[in-house]
């Protein structure tokens, strides 16, 4: 299973390349010239940042020329450890415990099987319908009543949010459109814009970062940032048309939504973090935070793209 | 060679399991003679404590566990083979409970039946049966041979798996243990969120993430008091616990 690897595909990984090139030589420039404690502190986690997109798109690029199966591994990999990072962030009870057994070895690898096997029909309805109705069951059964709905509500949620919209990005390869039959590039594309979009906003925000957005809720954001990192990265994604099967105009509005579903995402999580009152879900990927940090954009994005895409385009 | 390969597989095994990440606070991992003691909420509070240690400690770090719990099949091949594990009896009264048909209490393992016992029979000195006394004094001599010159031990002075929420009053034995070696370094280590990852009376673990916190040696008095020292003992862990 592997994916073929057309001419389109191979101007994406020397665009990327590129792109992380230039990024490591300017973040070693800035290392060199930074004088204040504050400035130094901000450039020694965008030199992390830089080293982990490293990683991250070497992984990310390795397993889409492996084919669908490739991604379907990874992203699951990928709900598996955002389920955990939720699921360790929020409060659950003791009598939550068999139910969250079941959340991490049944549904979350089921979900990537009806991937695997292509069952459009129950991937869709899995985590919606039965489970929805599955978790209050099986909790239930434990007989202990205190917070009985909020307990039930934060597991489904987090099954939501870390595995069913999160299997909507590997969900496109599975996609039946004319002339990108299990193209990874519709994949590429979704990754690519959604996270430019997150890079964008950071270094705008940093650049020119003054009015705050939300500043209860997410104290870095900025308006600067917001806007910066929305144009610039639609920007992009409108020029990516010829990966796609949109029209120019389509992709434009597409990365657009993309965009701004992406910093809807962000936001939200964020709201999460800080009732609990943390800066980040974890510490997996260095200067970043937790795997949950770097997806959250992906988890609004992806199903919408899905729908969209499938609507309109088979 | 199979034993450490073995060793190392489970300690990868139990850290990404509980994705454990550590911490050490003002202390650092130490080739010197220590005991560690930690609060107690799952039975896997033993082998990720000992998995978060760097390989070359590991040999040298025993764990205490509970003779009628890990001396059987495989639990018994990894207690004794992999980890190292000083087995000792429980206290004479579990073996009652469980004839009797009550299975909970018995639960825990850890070797704090000795630590438990201590305090069971200080308590009630005036009723100390002499088979209990033996047990413990046979229980104490397996520890300080177990530490011997060279080797560290993992205890839970708790003495019984709590629910993760307090920290139990301390039992006395490990103020005995300190009184036979003082020389000994006694390190307290925090573990959080275990009891989420396995629950006394679960058989199936949850992979939530898991923080080991190691503190500073306890800095002792020499003629410390046995009050002062389970004090100083048990707020050393409660307070890595607030970190």
């Amino acid at each position: 299973m592997i994916a073929k690897l057309d001419h389109q595909m191979l101007w994406i990984f020397a665009a990327l390349l590129v792109l992380l090139l230039i990024s490591s030589v300017i973040g070693f420039i800035l290392s060199r010239t930074a004088r204040s404690e504050g400035g130094k502190a901000t450039i020694k986690n965008l030199n992390a940042r830089i080293i982990a997109w490293w990683k991250m798109s070497g992984i990310f690029a390795l397993t889409l020329l492996m084919g669908p199966h490739g991604s379907i591994l990874l992203f699951a990999l990928i709900s598996f450890l955002a389920l955990r990072e939720y699921m360790t962030l929020i409060r659950t009870s003791r009598a939550d415990h068999n139910t969250l057994f079941w959340s991490f070895f049944v549904i979350t690898p089921l979900q990537y099987w009806l991937l695997y096997i292509s069952w459009y029909g129950l991937f869709v309805a899995l985590v919606p319908v039965y489970v929805f109705l599955f978790i209050p069951a099986r909790l239930v059964l434990e007989g202990d009543t205190t917070g009985f709905l909020d307990r039930a509500a934060r597991i489904h949620w987090g099954l939501m949010i870390c595995v069913y919209c999160i299997s909507y990005a590997p969900a496109l390869l599975i996609l039946d459109i004319p002339g990108h039959r299990q193209d990874p590039k519709l994949l590429l594309f979704l990754v690519i814009v959604v996270q430019l979009s997150d890079v964008f906003q950071y270094v705008w925000g940093k650049l020119l970062g003054k009015r705050k957005i939300a500043p209860h809720v997410s104290p870095n954001k900025t308006w600067e940032g917001f806007v910066g990192g929305i144009l610039c990265a639609t920007a992009v994604g409108g020029g990516l048309w010829w990966m796609t099967p949109f029209s120019r105009g389509q992709a434009l509005a597409m990365s657009l939504l993309l965009t701004l579903l992406g910093f809807a995402g962000g936001l939200v999580m964020s709201a999460i973090k800080r009732d609990r009152s943390v800066k980040d879900f974890g510490n997996t990927i260095e200067g970043h935070g937790g795997i949950l940090d770097r997806m959250d954009s992906v988890c609004f994005s992806a199903p919408i793209f899905f729908h969209l895409t499938r609507y309109f385009f088979t | 060679m199979i034993r450490d390969w073995l060793a190392s597989l489970i300690a990868a095994f139990a850290r990404g399991l509980t994705g454990a990440t550590v911490q050490w606070v003002n202390c650092r991992p130490a080739v010197g003679q220590r005991i560690y003691f930690a609060n107690h909420t799952s039975h896997l509070d033993f082998v990720v404590l000992w998995s978060v240690l760097p390989p070359d400690l590991r040999r040298l770090v025993r764990p205490v566990a509970a003779k009628d719990y890990w001396s059987s099949g495989l639990r018994k091949e990894l207690a004794v083979n992999v980890f190292h594990a000083v087995l000792i009896e429980r206290r004479a009264h579990s073996a009652t409970v469980k004839a009797a048909g009550q299975h909970e209490p018995v639960q825990h393992p850890a070797g704090h039946a000795l630590l438990a016992q201590q305090s069971v029979i200080e308590r009630t000195s005036t009723e100390r049966a002499p088979v209990e006394h033996s047990l413990i004094e046979h229980a104490m001599d397996d520890l300080l041979n177990a530490l011997g010159e060279k080797n560290s031990l993992i205890i839970f002075p708790e003495g019984t798996r709590g629910n993760g929420e307090v920290i139990a009053p301390f039992k006395s034995g490990i103020y005995h243990l300190w009184r036979h070696r003082p020389d000994v370094e006694f390190v307290p280590v925090y573990l959080a969120n275990l009891n989420r990852v396995l629950p006394k009376g679960e058989f199936l673990p949850v992979p939530i993430i898991s923080r080991v916190i190691f503190g500073p040696p306890l800095q002792l008095e020499q003629h410390e008091s046995k009050e002062s020292f389970i004090h100083k003992a048990h707020q050393a862990v409660c307070t890595l616990g607030e970190l």
